[in-house]
């Protein structure tokens, strides 16, 4: 039986990075992984899912090229070269943790582990079963799992009805796909798709796509999107699934009308589902919130003494970077620092990597009116910014949500080309009390896409310069 | 080239300082070296030098100013050069409370009281500028620098302070800080040049609310003010704003004396309340000898009703005696400073049917010892018919409770802030003692005080019980 200061039971982006601060801090620890270091996020999400996303917008530019002066030949898209070259960014990225894991002497036991008491673990792999001894903490980093939507007929079944695990390895891009869910999952995909050639319908239950970000962002995306042929059906129901054996048949009623579809695959990508069986949860007197998550407090601490949960297990927003910072905090908890900075729930970004992205941080203007704070906003489009002219990117805005009086940044949302990049400015000002006096202050490069950022804090406060 | 005197990290872990004294005046000839101030740190007391030759142009600051750690106190520069654009830098570091209209009255009223010779175009001109918020420090400079001089030094002023998002109609709360001084006030704690460690958000809420910083100790990285910290704020001052109203009603002027914190006691005051919840307490046990007061009390009994005494009439009187002789124990912690009263005001804490109250035995220094009792003897037997007034139980600057009656030999009470301390009396028990080497039997009495250590240090605390110990053992000295 081989001992640890802590043990994590899963190796993704929430537990490889808690097992790095941990080492960091001077402790002994291991992480049991049953596949691949990085988790979802490097071989199942994240990573792989940008890679297709980047081949998404090579088909896109190429398409556009010759208005450039950039003839190309003959355009072949091709979904499996994409897919293999997607896989190989993804091992690269879980052998990038494998590295990082030695460097920092983190044991990864392979295999699957139960909670064995309050201070050890059994590990399962191969029909041995082994125990093993942390006598500080046990971490539960099991993330979650796809799921698929029983209750409307959409069961998993790898063949036409599949995953976002599944279409990540398609040979090819099927002729036609209903997305169904609008989420970041969805909207990537269906981005993805249409890019290479699938006939995309997506379908949302809820009234937008994109249903947590303003509603700015969620109606410009699907003009975009619309723009794009993508077939964008919002406040669908769905009924009459007939899973057949090539295809899938529905009707979706939007609005009162009903209309039929027939697709050769179905991307459920309504949501996932946390990975709370058979780790002995129940035995260590564990409690779940009512959603089915671990329940945990802000040193992530869970019901049971010495056990701790953190990352999607542990609870929305189910984002690896939401992950990583809780392992972090756990870690500089536990080894007893002094000034820890808590997970700022409130300031935790999104970003949607379809084109155009969608990238936000803080409360959307609908949250805003609902709390009744006074506010500003304050926008400026990327039509208007130079740096998006030169790349023919000129979709899309900035959106600041201000308080009326004090300036606060309540809320901040971009669509367009690397907002996702873009939206960090922001969240450094927002974790730091910056007002949107302070956004304009500091001096923005020209020309740049970070320009219109300065110029949304300057509308919000009716100074705009490029109006 | 002028040089910027600020105020200077003078210890490692020093975040602000105050001017103790200036040792040059304005106008002063200084050299590289030159003491130029004697600041005040947490630790001690040290002398800020000059960092270049010249002329001591202006002094920002004043004695008794507390400011963090690089803001601007003084110029240093040759005697004819123009420094209104560094004085006026200081300027645009006023908070944003003064923004305001009142901030540009006051501009426009320097203009006014300026040389003769100033145009009335100069003052409309002055007033217009509303919306560039001249800063006090800015129309101090300007009104003592002649005109000609003037409409350069304007121009040359930094980027007028960003006007707030729609200037709503702001309260300004606060006077200009500048009409704060000597009372420990943080004129440029909101200072936009200096290294600073309040987030913009938190310095623009606290002017508006008119908070002063300096008081206020920071919750986020490495002691940064951030936005809770004003809100936590503003919650307190509600809060003991209630409960010290009474007492400044009740303390006329002259009453007291308030007592600007020095760096050490802000040093002691903020660490004891990280340590030890928001009133840093501790706690001081004496065993009294009560004998002969007891044997006063049967005298006195034997005298007739209207001289009758308890136990607590007697501590109660020994209580206001000491604290005549201990006003750094008679006071109020105000967060901002610490009032000690002139006027002694005893509470006394009474067990009412579903809590407790505490009557106040106003000057009771000055009340007789039958006085007290007699005073106490009503206000307990009003307290438990609720037929007690607002002002008959606030307003005290000290409290005694006692438990004695209860078979309670020793016990601690809480302090009801924002008094300094409160004295818990157990009961008189017989008790073998040596005295003279001889055992005895004596009647004892065991008190413990309760201090708040921000106010009230071991020694002074001992000292009182000291004192207090003297009264009680002599009753006498209570009585003539």
């Amino acid at each position: 039986m081989a001992s640890y200061d802590v043990i994590f039971i899963g190796g993704g982006p929430a537990g490889y990075v808690g097992a790095i601060r941990c080492a960091q801090l001077g402790m002994s620890v291991a992480v049991v992984e049953r596949d691949g270091l990085g988790g979802t996020c490097v071989l199942w999400g994240c990573i792989p899912a940008k890679a297709l996303l980047e081949a998404a917008s090579i088909a896109t530019k190429v398409s556009k090229s010759a208005d450039f002066g950039v003839t190309v030949g003959e355009v072949k898209l091709d979904y499996g070269v994409a897919m293999k070259r997607s896989r190989a960014v993804s091992n690269q990225n879980s052998k990038g943790v494998e590295f990082l894991f030695k460097k920092h002497k983190i044991t990864w036991i392979k295999g699957t582990a139960k909670l064995a008491g309050k201070n050890a673990v059994t590990v399962k792999a191969d029909g041995k079963e082994e125990k093993h001894e942390a006598k500080k903490a046990v971490v539960i980093s099991t993330g979650s799992r796809v799921k698929g939507l029983p209750q409307i007929g959409l069961e998993l079944n790898k063949t036409t009805v599949l995953s976002s695990d599944e279409v990540l390895v398609l040979e090819k891009a099927p002729k036609t796909m209903a997305v169904i869910g609008a989420g970041a999952v969805g909207c990537e995909f269906a981005d993805v798709f249409s890019s290479f050639g699938t006939q995309v319908t997506l379908i949302e239950a809820l009234p937008v796509i994109l249903p947590l970000e303003d509603a700015d962002c969620s109606n410009e995306l699907t003009k975009s999107f619309k723009k794009r042929k993508i077939e964008v059906l919002a406040g669908a129901k769905i009924s009459d699934v007939k899973v057949g054996k090539n295809s899938v048949t529905m009707s979706v009623e939007v609005g009162g009308k009903k209309q039929s579809l027939e697709v050769e695959k179905v991307l459920v990508a309504a949501g996932r589902a946390p990975v709370v069986e058979d780790i002995g949860l129940k035995e260590a007197g564990i409690q779940l919130t009512d959603r089915g998550f671990i329940k945990i407090n802000e040193r992530m601490e869970t019901s049971a003494k010495g056990i701790y949960a953190i990352g999607d297990v542990a609870g929305p927003p189910m984002l690896a970077h939401k992950g990583s910072r809780e392992g972090v905090v756990f870690a500089e908890y536990l080894a007893g620092q002094k000034e820890v900075h808590g997970v700022n729930y409130g300031n935790i970004p999104n970003a949607t990597y379809c084109h155009p992205e969608v990238a936000s941080i803080g409360m959307t203007e609908a949250q805003v009116k609902e709390k009744k704070i006074e506010y500003k906003v304050g926008r400026f489009n990327f039509s208007a910014n130079g740096r998006a002219r030169t790349s023919g990117e000129t979709e899309g805005f900035v959106k600041i949500i201000r308080d009326a009086k004090y300036g606060e940044i309540l809320g901040a949302h971009i669509i367009g080309a690397h907002a996702t990049e873009l939206i960090h400015e922001l969240a450094v000002a927002r974790e730091n009390e910056f007002t949107v006096e302070e956004v304009d202050l500091a001096i923005h490069a020209h020309p740049t896409l970070s320009e219109a950022v300065a110029e949304a804090a300057l509308d919000s406060l009716g100074k705009m310069l490029h109006a | 080239m002028a040089t910027k005197v600020t105020m200077e990290a003078l210890s490692p872990t020093m975040e602000e300082g105050r001017l103790v004294k200036w040792t040059k005046n304005e106008g002063d000839p200084v050299a590289a070296g030159d003491v130029l101030a004697e600041v005040e740190t947490d630790k001690a007391v040290m002398e800020l030098v000059a960092r270049g030759d010249g002329v001591l142009r202006k002094r920002l600051a004043n004695e008794g100013d507390s400011s963090p750690v690089g803001t601007l106190l003084a110029v240093i520069g040759t005697a004819d050069e123009n420094i209104d654009s560094i004085v006026g830098g200081a300027g645009a570091s006023a908070p944003a409370a003064a923004q305001t209209g009142q901030a540009a009255q006051a501009a426009g009223g320097a203009r006014a009281t300026g040389p003769a010779n100033q145009t009335v175009a100069d003052t409309k001109e002055a007033a217009g500028q509303s919306a560039v918020p001249a800063s006090p420090a800015q129309s101090q400079g300007e009104a003592s620098t002649p005109p000609q001089q003037k409409a350069g030094g304007t121009g040359a002023s930094p980027p007028a302070p960003r006007s707030a998002p729609p200037p709503p109609p702001r309260r300004p709360a606060a006077p200009p800080p500048q009409q704060q001084k000597g009372n420990g006030a943080h004129p440029t704690a909101q200072s936009a040049g200096g290294r600073q460690r309040t987030s913009p958000l938190a310095r623009r809420l606290a002017s508006e609310k008119g908070i002063q910083l300096g008081a206020i100790q920071g919750s986020g990285p490495g002691g940064r003010i951030v936005k809770r910290d004003i809100e936590n704020a503003r919650a307190a001052a509600t809060t003991g704003m209630a409960r010290s109203g009474a007492a400044e009603r009740l303390a006329a002027e002259g009453d007291f004396k308030d007592v600007p914190l020095t760096q050490i006691r802000k040093t002691i005051a903020r660490r004891l309340a990280e340590s030890n919840g928001p009133v840093p307490t501790f706690f001081l046990t004496a065993e009294f000898d009560v004998s002969r007061a007891a044997e006063m009390r049967t005298q006195l009994a034997e005298m007739g009703d209207q001289y009758k005494a308890s136990f607590n009439d007697i501590v109660i009187k020994a209580v206001a005696l000491a604290l005549a002789e201990h006003p750094e124990v008679n006071a109020h912690w105000l967060n901002d400073k610490i009032r000690q009263f002139n006027r002694i005001h005893v509470a006394m804490a009474v067990a009412v049917e579903d809590g407790l109250i505490t009557p106040v035995l106003f000057d009771a220094d000055r009340l007789s010892l039958w006085e007290i009792s007699a005073k106490a003897r009503d206000l307990a037997k009003r307290a438990r018919d609720r037929k007690l007034m607002p002002e008959e139980y606030t307003g005290s600057t000290f409290s005694v409770s006692n438990l004695g009656m209860f078979g309670i030999d020793q016990f601690t009470a809480i302090i009801n802030p924002p008094e300094a301390g409160i004295l818990a009396i157990g009961g008189v028990e017989e008790k073998p003692v040596v005295i003279d080497g001889q055992l005895e039997i004596r009647q004892r009495m065991r008190v413990t005080m309760s201090c708040d250590h921000r106010v009230i240090d071991g020694a002074t605390g001992a000292k009182f019980l000291q004192t207090l110990k003297g009264f009680v053992e002599n009753p006498l000295s209570l009585v003539i």
